[in-house]
């Protein structure tokens, strides 16, 4: 079923909240995913937000546009119609857009950065950073214009598993640093969404041992912190090899004369080697998805795009997604 | 056009090189080749021989013996030396640890006490962006010092991108040399000067709004903070100058660890590239995860011939295998498609290829196929 025809949310209930964190280990492809997604839930007429918080520049990478600025910019239009924005969250930027907000600093805001006391400060406490960076995101979800929602949806690009816990649970790292003030409500009010049923948070990962620890072990780590978590999305994965018999020497041989391929004995043990590799891999590869399938977690696959991921791959990612069962 | 192919036990049998960093992207098995070619120069080469892992897979960890975290090199046991004479020893960094021992070694039992409790000293020990590139880097440093082992073999940190460990070092050193802590440390001694003048008043704004939207007690929990840092960490630049000068030398050799994936691939040439500015010596590149199909028939050719047999019925096993050998023997010219782009801007960098590991390594045995792997591609 497409997208427009789900009556629940921008892409049926699966996809039901506004705010959806894409967390996973570093290679997993999270940055894809996250982008895809965002092109999903804009599709026909619907308006998403991609949002990076790691400095790394890497929509601008996938999307082979100039750097992205702190503002929100057209990325991409959706399939139907829809259009997808991209914002990289800066911790000084937002901060002097903090301060200015309550403050009205001004020109005292522009020297403190050349002192670099925004630097400084969000250096030296690296909870204030987050905080900053999840209020910033927390604000364009919750953003409306007359009596609309700016956003559809909101998806962000966050740090991988290791710091995922640690970057969402703001409250707990601003608590050791501020007792009292505005960054206290601040950290408070970013919390209660991100706890929320409007955030769900999304775990990227291949079927590969490591990834696979880290996705069970984040899980772990955000449920006990009472984050809902959305998706485990299994990346890049390979059409199914055919499942069974291992295919002996002599079958192979025979089969290869039928096809009428040379059939001396380098290819028969080359191929027979490969069929034995694969196989293996299978094995492995069935005992980590029902790792993650005990997880009793939502699972999405996403197939491998051989080619990289470009706006063709991206698109093809998204159709997954709003497929996704 | 093949770049010149990777000698890696030249370098692991050389005495002159002490220290091997292994770096690149994470995911591309990092770790593991660290682990492998430290094994490799234990039980080959004969070198006594440390590896410094950062983040290894338990599974891993556990086969070199790493059942804790205790940031202390410990001798792997059960591995063949018999023959070389060597030796490896393996350890895990501990990041706030290793923080903890440089304040400790500075400074006196009570005022360490102080520190570890400054809120401001548990954030930034264990969440500083750059503190676990700048430990890893002091670590190698201490081992150095020690002079205790022939080879160090290095992992890096899955950094957001490899280049933070090179540039942490740098960026905390000029964070705590910078003017931001002399002026908390004194903010009343500038001033004269018009451009002072605004400086001073512009800071002193600045720790009114802090207070205003931090609380007082945050300020004088970082002005004690900034106190014991200032006294502690005078040679902190130095220490960072020193390393950076070890990793310019001789007696270093970096090996940049990929995949044949575009993003591995791309992260690898920017790094290579990194490391010509910086004057470190890059010895080499090592290609993991390359597919290569161990039967010598074209894709289009192996399809082909399943369609036939599937037409004809029967022979379904064999179908199937060419299937699988087809989209193999495509995977494996498109991996060499995206290695090219990095043999193309760097012809004369050495480069092995490892063969994709049909399970994870996580025993001797396997990190002993993957050393003789890299040195035999």
């Amino acid at each position: 079923m497409r997208a427009a025809e789900q009556q629940a949310g921008p892409a049926g209930t699966r996809w039901s909240a506004r705010l959806h964190v894409v967390t996973g280990k570093g290679g997993t492809g999270k940055s894809s995913v996250a982008a895809a997604l965002a092109l999903a839930l804009a599709a026909d007429g619907r308006r998403t937000l991609l949002v990076e918080v790691e400095g790394r520049q890497g929509i601008a990478q996938l999307f082979g546009t100039d750097p992205l600025p702190y503002s929100e910019r057209h990325l991409a239009d959706a399939p139907g119609g829809g259009e997808v924005r991209a914002l990289a969250v800066d911790a000084e930027e937002a901060l002097l857009e903090y301060l200015d907000m309550f403050y009205k600093l001004g020109a005292a805001g522009r020297a403190l950065r050349k002192l670099g006391a925004i630097d400084f400060a969000t250096t030296i406490a690296p909870g204030l950073r987050d905080v900053l960076l999840t209020g910033k995101v927390k604000e364009a979800t919750t953003r409306t214009a007359g009596q609309r929602r700016t956003y559809d949806a909101v998806v962000l690009d966050a740090p991988p598993t290791g710091r995922i816990g640690r970057f969402l649970n703001v409250t707990a790292e601003t608590a050791r640093l501020a007792k009292v003030g505005p960054i206290k409500t601040q950290s408070e009010g970013v919390a209660a969404l991100l706890r929320s049923p409007m955030t769900a948070v999304h775990v990227v990962t291949l079927l590969e041992e490591m990834p696979v620890q880290e996705t069970v072990d984040a899980i772990a780590d955000l449920t006990s912190l009472g984050f809902g978590v959305g998706r485990v999305i299994v990346n890049a994965t390979r059409p199914p090899i055919p499942a069974g018999r291992v295919v002996q020497a002599d079958e192979l041989r025979a089969g290869l004369l039928a096809a009428g391929l040379p059939a001396d004995e380098r290819t028969v043990t080359g191929l027979a080697t490969e069929a034995r590799d694969q196989a293996v891999r299978r094995e492995l590869e069935d005992s980590l998805r029902t790792d993650l399938v005990e997880l009793g977690v939502p699972l999405t696959e996403l197939p491998l795009l051989p080619d990289g991921v470009d706006r063709a791959g991206l698109d093809r990612l998204a159709e997954a997604l709003v497929r996704a069962d | 056009m093949a770049p010149p192919p990777l000698d890696v036990d030249r370098i692991l049998a050389d005495p002159g090189v002490r220290i091997v960093v292994c770096c690149g992207a994470g995911g591309v098995g990092k770790t593991t080749t660290a682990a492998a070619l430290a094994l490799r120069a234990a039980e080959q080469h004969g070198r006594r021989t440390v590896v410094l892992t950062i983040d290894p897979a338990r599974r891993l960890a556990q086969s070199l013996g790493l059942n804790e975290l205790d940031n202390t090199p410990r001798q792997v046991k059960g591995i063949d030396v018999e023959g070389s004479g060597g030796e490896l020893h393996a350890m895990m960094l501990d990041m706030k640890r290793t923080f903890d021992d440089v304040v400790l070694q500075h400074t006196d039992p009570a005022k360490a006490a102080e520190i570890f409790a400054n809120p401001f000293y548990q954030a930034m020990s264990s969440t500083f962006a750059g503190t676990q590139e700048y430990m890893a880097m002091e670590k190698l440093g201490q081992l150095h010092a020690r002079g205790e082992w022939d080879l160090i073999v290095v992992d890096t940190p899955p950094s957001r991108s490899a280049l933070d460990f090179l540039d942490a070092p740098a960026r905390l050193s000029r964070f705590l040399d910078g003017r931001m802590l002399r002026l908390l440390l004194a903010p009343a001694r500038t001033g004269g000067r018009s451009m002072f003048t605004l400086v001073t008043a512009s800071f002193g704004m600045f720790s009114k709004v802090v207070q205003k939207v931090l609380g007082a007690q945050l300020l004088t929990d970082l002005s004690g903070f900034v106190a014991a840092l200032d006294s502690m960490f005078g040679g902190f630049r130095q220490r960072a100058e020193q390393t950076y000068r070890i990793l310019q030398a001789r007696e270093t050799a970096f090996l940049l660890v990929a995949a044949p994936e575009p993003d591995a691939v791309r992260e690898a040439a920017y790094f290579a590239s990194r490391l010509g500015e910086e004057k470190m010596p890059l010895a080499g590149l090592v290609l993991n995860r390359v597919h290569r199909p161990a039967a010598d028939l074209g894709a289009a050719e192996s399809l082909a011939a399943a369609e036939r047999l599937a037409e004809a019925g029967g022979h379904e096993g064999t179908a199937d295998v060419l299937r699988a050998h087809a989209a193999l023997a495509q995977q494996a010219v498109r991996e060499q498609q995206v290695a090219q782009r990095f043999t193309e801007a760097f012809p004369t960098v050495p480069t092995a290829s490892v063969t994709a590991q049909p399970a994870d390594v996580h025993d001797v045995d396997g990190l002993r196929t993957i050393g003789a792997a890299i040195s035999r591609p």
